[in-house]
């Protein structure tokens, strides 16, 4: 069986439309990270600090009713989640309001008679492990992009070192993008999927980039376009069917692999789409203009 | 490329090793051949599967300072008495200084040399006239405060791990992390509340005389002389569950205190049915306790834990022999944790919890179900979708996923590594990425035989220029995955192992396993049409 037969699109002539919607893409991004930055986005406890716990009732139990539970006691300001399957809820507090979660379990004790419940789970985190979260994410991104940037300026060369890593920050700015706009919760675990596509992103890179190395290589004759026109052509086959089974897997654990794991599941899913768009549309290109007014430099300069 | 023999007995091996790393794993009690030299580790599961307790805990270092320099001040005033030498006041200044008001200039340098041969890691500064008297400060510095920091860690951890064992938890990890961090794990714990109680106890255990020339009930915080302080007694009522606070005032400096202690019982008073805890002391508690109480038949003697009094009972005769006992309002539960924290002796400064993340066993149980689904349903769409675009290629793509789900887990069971969500969910994704190679070769492939190659040169060439590719898209991948394991805790780090092995796995089974099907297929059978 073959999906794509021998193709041959003009993929770095579409880069006007290509880099517009990745343009917005990354603009979007850039607003998420400032929102993160800020702490207006919808940000995990592990890095605001606070509290968060899954609760599960014996009987349905409406999120009015726990709201007023908990707002009897004196805590407000919460967060209240429904989660699907079982009369759980999930109760996410801020450092601001400080209760514990045995007082949110009192307050519910108290304020919900007749209705029994069980803690499914508790996390608390003061604000000093968030604030040291957050360095130590910015000190793992910075320095796999560092990673990457130099071992690949190793492996080809510069140019194709910054279009790599261009194209990662990309996916990185995708992944905030639709987390931003959906209002999905940016944690620990959101972080790891990203900093995962990211290692993916540089895989699919990396195969069109030793083809175009290998074409250079084989026709010095033809232009630079041509030449990655025709490598990313030639691999589309393989980048569209690796994607494929990875996008099988993200899927399973999406739909199947239950709660904890449904928002890295689904960062998952988002990436492993952004990240095949970008290494087709957004590394080569990016490296193909770079090269090319290399080469009209030289030729005017001679 | 004809020598397979050894590359199919290096696979074979590795299946075989795999098999029997995993056996631990998957038995529950082994056969009693399986002798001391094969392995026993299995892979453990994190906290987030099997429920439990995972705590980040500061010390309070600053707090292990100031004490000791307290315990200096106290020591101080002792040597000084018992040398004539006439002073007003010594006491702790801020966090760093010792500071003693002396009447005299004359006596001022008795006092120096003195300290210099008690105290000679702490810095004297100059001394200065004020109000009449004359002041003289010792300062700890920089140096000698971090040993002491590093020192009330370390003992703070091995208190905790005493607690801990006392309590009984299986398999509980304790390490430190960090300059002030101490970590806990305490898998599969059913009341957490009361262990995180037990751990974070400063339990510091002091006898005070009781002050009772002082009104307690209108003494404010500001009217009680020098070295006085006001204290409260909480008792709660067993019926009705209130808490009833009453005031005491009792003296500073406390007579007795929890390091003579040898040994701490909980007991029944068998006339109240009352739980209470008997203790004994060590022979310097012993006399201390002895020539207290033979002075002060008849006073209260308050007993303090963490400023909080449990009891003051009335001394009613001299007591020797070295044992009391601490009765106040509590349940057996408490009293037997009480207990435990005094045998294992109190925290050298307090803590603080940072981080309590708790998951109850059936959470954990749901997460292995669904993780273990969501896998079985990935590897069943990805094997379809290789089987029907590459056929029989596509099957030993397959078999190589198969290899690779097999080291992987025999891998993470021969290191002892720590299975969580995340990690199930990376051995999931890297199914789907683990078949990436094979797409890359059996692309190459069909690209050489579409230039009229026979299947043999097809496959060779196909193999050798994505071996490059391979290696640089595996390298680069993996130098993410180490920076996830660098900076990683707990779950993530446990997806951050599984990615790491299952790259470095899947670069042999695609470039070694899958190739060597191939091999001995095409050699013995004559191949017209490769099914790619």
């Amino acid at each position: 069986m073959e999906l794509i037969k021998k193709t041959n699109i003009d993929f770095i002539g579409m880069r006007k439309i290509s880099f517009l919607a990745s343009g917005i893409m990354a603009i979007i991004g850039i607003l998420g990270i400032i929102a993160i930055a800020r702490g207006t986005a919808n940000m995990g406890i592990d890095f605001s600090g606070g509290t968060e716990m899954q609760i599960k009732f014996a009987q349905a139990a409406t999120s009015q009713s726990i709201r007023d539970a908990l707002a009897k006691a004196g805590i407000k300001e919460v967060e209240l989640q429904e989660i699907t399957g079982g009369n759980q809820v999930l109760v996410k507090m801020h450092k601001s309001t400080g209760k514990s979660a045995d007082q949110v379990a009192d307050a519910l004790k108290a304020g919900i008679p007749g209705n029994t419940f069980s803690v499914e789970s508790s996390t608390e985190i003061g604000p000093s492990i968030g604030e040291k979260l957050k360095q130590d994410t910015l000190v793992a991104v910075a320095l796999s992009m560092l990673g990457i940037i130099l071992y690949i300026a190793w492996r080809f060369d510069f140019k194709f070192g910054v279009g790599a890593v261009v194209a990662t920050m990309h996916d990185v700015l995708a992944m905030i993008a639709v987390f931003y706009v959906m209002h999905r919760e940016v944690n620990i675990l959101f972080i790891t999927a990203v900093l995962t596509i990211a290692g993916y992103s540089l895989t699919d890179t990396v195969v069109v980039f030793d083809r175009i190395r290998e074409n250079m290589h084989k026709s010095l004759k033809d232009p630079m376009i041509t030449i990655f026109n025709r490598s990313i052509n030639e691999t589309l086959s393989r980048t569209i069917i690796t994607s494929v089974t990875t996008f099988l897997a993200a899927v399973s654990l999406f739909l199947f692999g239950g709660e904890v794991i449904h928002d890295f599941a689904f960062a998952l899913v988002v990436g492993v789409v952004v990240a095949t768009y970008s290494s087709i549309f957004v590394a080569s290109p990016i490296v193909a203009l770079w090269e090319k007014h290399a080469v009209e430099t030289k030729a005017e300069a001679a | 490329m004809k020598g397979y023999t050894w590359r199919i007995s290096l696979i074979l091996i590795f299946i075989i090793a795999s098999c029997v790393y995993l056996t631990p794993t998957l038995v529950d009690t082994l056969p009693k051949w399986w002798s001391g030299l094969l392995p026993k580790d299995k892979i453990h599961l994190g906290l987030d599967l099997q429920g439990g307790t995972h705590l980040v805990m500061e010390v309070e270092t600053q707090k292990a300072v100031e004490g000791s320099l307290d315990l200096i001040a106290t020591d101080l005033e002792d040597s000084l008495t018992s040398q004539n030498l006439r002073f007003k006041k010594i006491g702790r200044l801020g966090g760093d200084k010792v500071q003693l008001t002396l009447y005299d200039r004359g006596s001022a340098d008795k006092v120096q040399a003195l300290i210099k041969k008690k105290y000679p890691d702490l810095e004297t500064l100059p001394v200065f006239d004020e109000g009449g008297f004359v002041n003289m400060q010792l300062r700890i510095n920089e140096k000698e405060a971090q040993v002491r920091k590093d020192r009330a860690v370390a003992q703070a951890l091995e208190t905790i791990r005493n607690r801990i064992d006392q309590f009984g938890v299986s398999e509980p990890v304790i390490q430190r992390e960090g300059l002030n961090n101490i970590v806990v794990q305490l898998p599969g714990i059913k009341d957490p509340k009361r262990a995180i109680e037990l751990i974070g106890k400063t339990a510091r255990l002091e006898f005070k005389l009781v002050d009772e020339t002082v009104n307690a009930a209108t003494a404010a915080a500001g009217s009680l002389p020098e070295d006085d302080e006001l204290l409260f007694e909480k008792r709660t009522d067993p019926q009705t569950g209130a808490v009833s606070e009453t005031p005491l005032v009792v003296k500073k400096k406390a007579i007795i205190t929890g390091e003579l202690l040898t040994d701490a019982q909980i007991r029944i008073d068998s006339q109240y049915n009352q739980p209470y805890v008997a203790i004994e002391f060590n022979s310097t508690g012993a006399r201390l306790f002895d020539q207290v109480t033979a002075a002060n038949v008849g006073k209260r003697f308050a007993i303090v834990l963490d400023s909080n009094i449990y009891s003051a009972p009335v001394i009613r005769e001299r007591i020797s022999g070295g044992s009391a006992q601490i009765s106040g309002s509590f349940t057996e539960k408490e009293a037997a944790d009480l207990a435990i924290v005094l045998r294992a002796g109190s925290l050298p400064a307090p803590v603080k919890i940072l981080q309590n993340v708790t998951v109850g066993p059936s959470l954990g149980r749901d997460s292995i179900h669904k993780g273990l689904m969501a896998g079985l349903i990935g590897v069943l769409l990805v094997v379809s979708f290789m089987a029907l675009y590459y056929k029989l290629s596509g099957m030993v793509a397959n078999l190589g996923m198969v290899l690779n789900i097999l080291f992987l887990m025999g891998a993470l069971s021969a290191l002892g590594a720590t299975l969580t969500l995340p990690g199930i969910a990376a051995i999931v994704l890297l199914v789907g990425m683990s078949v990436d190679s094979n797409v890359l070769i059996f692309e190459r492939i069909r690209e050489e035989l579409r230039l009229g190659k026979t299947p043999h040169a097809a496959l060779d060439a196909g193999y050798d220029k994505a071996f490059l590719t391979i290696m640089d898209s595996h390298v680069t991948a993996l130098i993410t995955a180490a920076v996830l394991f660098q900076f990683g805790t707990g779950p993530v780090k446990g997806f951050a192992v599984s990615l790491s092995l299952g790259i470095i796995i899947n670069l042999f089974t695609s470039l070694v396993a899958t190739k060597v099907l191939f091999d001995a297929f095409l050699d013995r059978v004559h191949v017209k049409r490769l099914s790619v």
